[in-house]
Order: C-alpha cells, then structure tokens, then sequence
C-alpha cells in the first residue's frame, strides 16, 4: 500500500530521551519521508536546535528542510506558573519541506496538507 | 532542566537590569524577507548617514550577521547607545529551486542556498550574546509561522527584551493588527522601514524597551 507513515511518539517516550537523542530521531525519520506527531512537542531551545541540525543535513537534492506545524504558546500570566514553569504539553507535527505543506495556521487549528512521495 | 538554570534563565533580566551596560547589543531577526536590512539601514542611515548592507527582493540576502557598533539614538532629550546585528533570515527549510525563480542558474542558486544554511546557523548562536532583541515580521504576511513562534519561544526562554516591529505597513494587505494579536504579550510597532513610516515611534519604543 502507497502512503506516507505517520510516527507518533508519546510524552512518556520524549520524557525519557536526551535533546540530542530525541533531535537526532526526529531528523532520521523526516529524512526518510516519514512525518513525526510529538504528543509534547520540544521547548523553544530544541526548537532551535532542530532547524540548526536541519541546517546541517540540506544536501540541496534529496533533503530541502523541514516543515513544522505546532500552536503558538499560551501567555502564561501567573507568576508562579511563570516561575516554576513545567513543559506544557502541545501536539507538534514535523514532516519534510517537499511533503509537508502549511495551509493554514491560527492559535487553536492548523490545516497541512500531507503529500505522497 | 536543573533548578539553578532554569532560575538563571528566568531571571537573566533582572541580573542584566542590576548590572546594566553602558550599551546594549540589540539583534534584528526574522524571516526571510521580512525587511530586517531594509529596517537596519533606516536606522544606521537616520543616526551615522551609513548603512549596514545591501537588500533585495530575493530572500537570504543577508547571508552573514552584520555588526554595527555604538549606534546613537536620541529620543526625547535621552541618548541610548546600541550595537547592532543584522542577522540572515530564519528559515526551516532552503531549498535552492526557490532561486532559480530569481535568474540565478544552478550553481549560483546552490551557493548561495549552502551559504544561507549557514547564515540560519550563525544567526541562531548570535541569540547567545544579545541583550535584546527586535524582531522584524512583514504586516502582510499571516504572522503565526513556525518560524515567528520558534523565535519568540527562543527570546522569551533567554529572558531578552523583545520589540516586534509589524514591517511593511504601506502594502495594502498589511494588518499590523494581525500580529499584536499574535503575540499580545509583546510589544509590537507598526512601521514601514522602505518609506520611513512610524520610525520615530520606533526609535521612542527602542529607547523605552533597551534604554
């Protein structure tokens, strides 16, 4: 069957894994055309270092980039909440650039479209 | 994450307030054709009669930060001294097919998409040695890109001072409104960097936010 596979990767599992494990994971499977759903998604600072890794990998034939799709962060207003912070749990989808496609993006939905290879 | 990073990082802000310079090292980022050059060189032109590089309509102009030291700016009788870092525009995704559009034949498209790779590198470890940040967005374009909230997610992990400057007002389509409802937790300018629009407003709220 033709298709395109979808990982999904639990909290439980990126809880356990080190940035760097989990970054290098994540490339591993986009670069082979597979899109990857975190049920947590990463921090800001792994967000960075992800497209930093990304920027590594573009070979400029098989490998353009990455698409991301994730909601923006919730403004955090409690001091306490600010202070002791704790990963808030949002849903991120990572695919590759030539599959992945943004179609829209607001706070609370995002449309993407999921090409075949 | 352990206790004393995360409380250094909460609170960097009041550390850098305590222990404040005499001139703050402000970077200009954003997304590819944002206007992040065309922003700097309105600055350095109204303050030194200089500018900072060239701009243009193809992305990734910009492909190395640009460092501008002890840019004075007086605003209401207040003198704020800046350095300023133009960075290349962030991007998740380079794929050299995007320049062909531009004229550029095959080996000068994937040169110059290997040296904006390394341009999103670079200006993504410059985040490291800023003091805070003015981060430029096109009014036109739908605000809630990943790149935009990779980049606010990042500034606000690091305690940075954040000015949004909605860029591009005099397009048609621009809906400045659009961003501040993005990010209503920042500050955002509505300014038009090509025409000089709002720019004093600018220079007011640059002095209000890193002064």
């Amino acid at each position: 069957m033709e298709g395109v596979q979808l990982n999904l990767i639990s909290k439980d599992r990126l809880d356990k894994m080190a940035t760097m494990e989990k970054l290098k994971m994540i490339l591993d499977e986009v670069k082979d055309g597979k899109i990857v759903v975190l049920e947590s998604g990463l921090t800001p600072e792994e967000e960075a270092k992800l497209i930093e890794m990304t920027m590594l990998e573009i070979d400029h034939e098989n490998f353009v980039g990455i698409e991301v799709e994730t909601y923006p962060k919730k403004v955090v207003k409690s001091f306490f909440k600010r202070f002791f912070g704790g990963k808030e749990a949002k849903l991120m989808l990572i695919g590759p650039a030539n599959r992945l496609k943004t179609i829209e993006k607001h706070e609370d939905q995002i449309r993407a479209l999921v090409q075949f290879g | 994450m352990g206790w004393m990073v995360r409380i250094k990082k909460r609170f960097g802000f009041l550390f850098k307030w305590i222990f404040k310079k005499d001139k703050m090292r402000i970077g200009i980022y954003g997304p590819p054709n944002a206007g992040k050059t065309t922003l700097a060189n309105r600055i350095l032109r109204d303050w030194t009669g200089d500018i900072m590089g060239s701009a243009s309509d193809v992305p990734h102009e910009t492909r190395r930060a640009r460092l501008r030291e002890g840019v004075k700016i007086e605003v209401d009788g207040k003198t704020l001294t800046i350095d300023i870092v133009d960075t290349p525009g962030l991007a998740t995704k380079i794929d050299f097919q995007d320049f062909l559009r531009y004229g550029m034949d095959e080996e000068e498209a994937k040169r110059r998409a290997k040296e904006a790779t390394e341009g999103v590198i670079e200006a993504i470890k410059w985040l490291d040695d800023l003091d805070g940040v003015l981060l430029v967005m096109d009014s036109a374009e739908d605000p809630f890109t990943q790149i935009n909230v990779t980049i606010v997610g990042n500034i606000e992990a690091r305690g940075l001072p954040l000015l949004i400057a909605a860029n591009k007002i005099d397009l048609p389509n621009a809906s400045p409104a659009r961003i501040k409802s993005a990010f209503p937790q920042h500050p955002v300018v509505p300014i038009s960097a090509l025409k000089g629009l709002n720019v004093d407003n600018l220079y007011r709220m640059l002095a209000e936010k890193f002064g």
